[in-house]
C-alpha cells in the first residue's frame, strides 16, 4: 500500500504531501504520523501542502485530527505552503481550520515550531 | 436553456474513484478556461459530491458537460445514485448536518462552491445533485 514518507529533523517531524490522496491515504497517514510522535519523542509536526490543489472537507477533518492527537502528546502541528486558491475554497466550504496553525512557508512554519518548542 | 458541447459520464464506486474525478474535473475546468480559483472550487465540489455517492448512494454515475448559455460558458455536473435516497433534503443540506462520520458541510459546502445548485431525491429511488459553474 501506498504511504506518505515522514521525516525526522531534530525534534520534529516533516511530511511533505505531494500526491492527491484518496481517503485510505489520508487515514494512513493519520495513524502513522501519531505512532511516529510516540517513537520520536517529536516536539512538533510541519505538514507541507504546497502540492496540494485541492484540501476537501475530508482532508480537511484529517488535519485537524492530527493537530489535536499532536496536541494531546504535547507535539505543536504546523500547516504551511496553502495555495491561495485552496484557501479560498476551503473558506467558502465552511472550514476554517480551527485549530490548526498554518505559516506561508516550511521556513515560517520552522521558525514557529522552534518558538513553540523553546 | 444551456446548450451541451460535449460530455462524458464517469463511474463513481470507490474512493480511488473520487480521486480520479477530481482529476477529470480539473481537466475539463482547465479545457473550458476556468480560472484557477473556479477550477479549485468545482474539484471541491466534486469531491465532495462524489464522497457522498460513495458513502451514502452506494456509488453512482458523474456526468460532465460543457454547457453554453447565451455568450456564458461553464461546466456542468450531475450526480446520480440509485441509493436509499435523502428523506428530508432541506435538512440534509443545512450545514452541519451529517447521519455519518464527516463533518456535514458536503452538500451544504457544494452549493456555496458553486454557481448554481439543484437537488433532486426519492426516499428508495436515489439522488440526483446537478453543480454548474460558469466561467467568470
Amino acid at each position: 500500500m501506498d504511504r506518505i514518507p515522514i521525516l525526522k529533523m531534530g525534534e520534529f517531524l516533516l511530511v511533505t504531501i505531494q500526491v492527491d490522496m484518496h481517503d485510505r491515504l489520508a487515514m494512513t497517514l493519520q495513524d502513522d504520523l501519531t505512532e511516529k510522535i510516540v517513537d520520536t519523542r517529536a516536539r512538533g509536526v510541519l505538514i507541507d501542502i504546497s502540492a496540494l490543489q485541492m484540501v476537501d472537507s475530508f482532508m480537511g477533518r484529517m488535519l485537524g485530527n492530527i493537530a489535536a492527537t499532536a496536541g494531546v502528546l504535547d507535539a505543536e502541528t504546523v500547516l504551511v505552503g496553502m495555495q491561495p486558491a485552496v484557501a479560498i475554497t476551503l473558506v467558502e466550504l465552511g472550514l476554517s481550520l480551527k485549530g490548526v496553525r498554518t505559516a506561508l512557508n516550511v521556513e515560517r512554519g520552522m521558525a514557529l515550531l522552534r518558538k513553540a518548542g523553546g | 436553456m444551456a446548450i451541451v458541447l460535449r460530455q462524458n459520464t464517469q463511474p463513481v464506486h470507490s474512493p480511488e474513484d473520487i480521486v480520479r474525478i477530481r482529476q477529470v474535473v480539473r481537466t475539463w475546468a482547465v479545457q473550458i478556461g476556468l480560472n484557477l480559483v473556479d477550477q479549485t472550487k468545482i474539484v471541491t465540489a466534486a469531491s465532495e459530491l462524489a464522497r457522498n455517492m460513495v458513502d451514502y448512494g452506494g456509488g453512482g454515475d458523474v456526468l460532465m458537460q460543457h454547457v453554453e448559455n447565451g455568450i456564458r460558458r461553464g461546466l456542468r455536473l450531475t450526480f446520480e445514485d440509485r441509493g436509499p435516497g435523502i428523506p428530508d433534503v432541506e435538512k440534509a443540506m443545512r450545514e452541519g448536518f451529517s447521519t455519518g462520520t464527516g463533518l456535514g458541510l458536503g452538500l451544504s459546502g457544494a452549493r456555496r462552491l458553486s454557481s448554481e445548485f439543484d437537488i433532486r431525491s426519492k426516499p428508495g429511488e436515489g439522488t440526483r445533485v446537478t453543480i454548474t459553474r460558469w466561467k467568470s
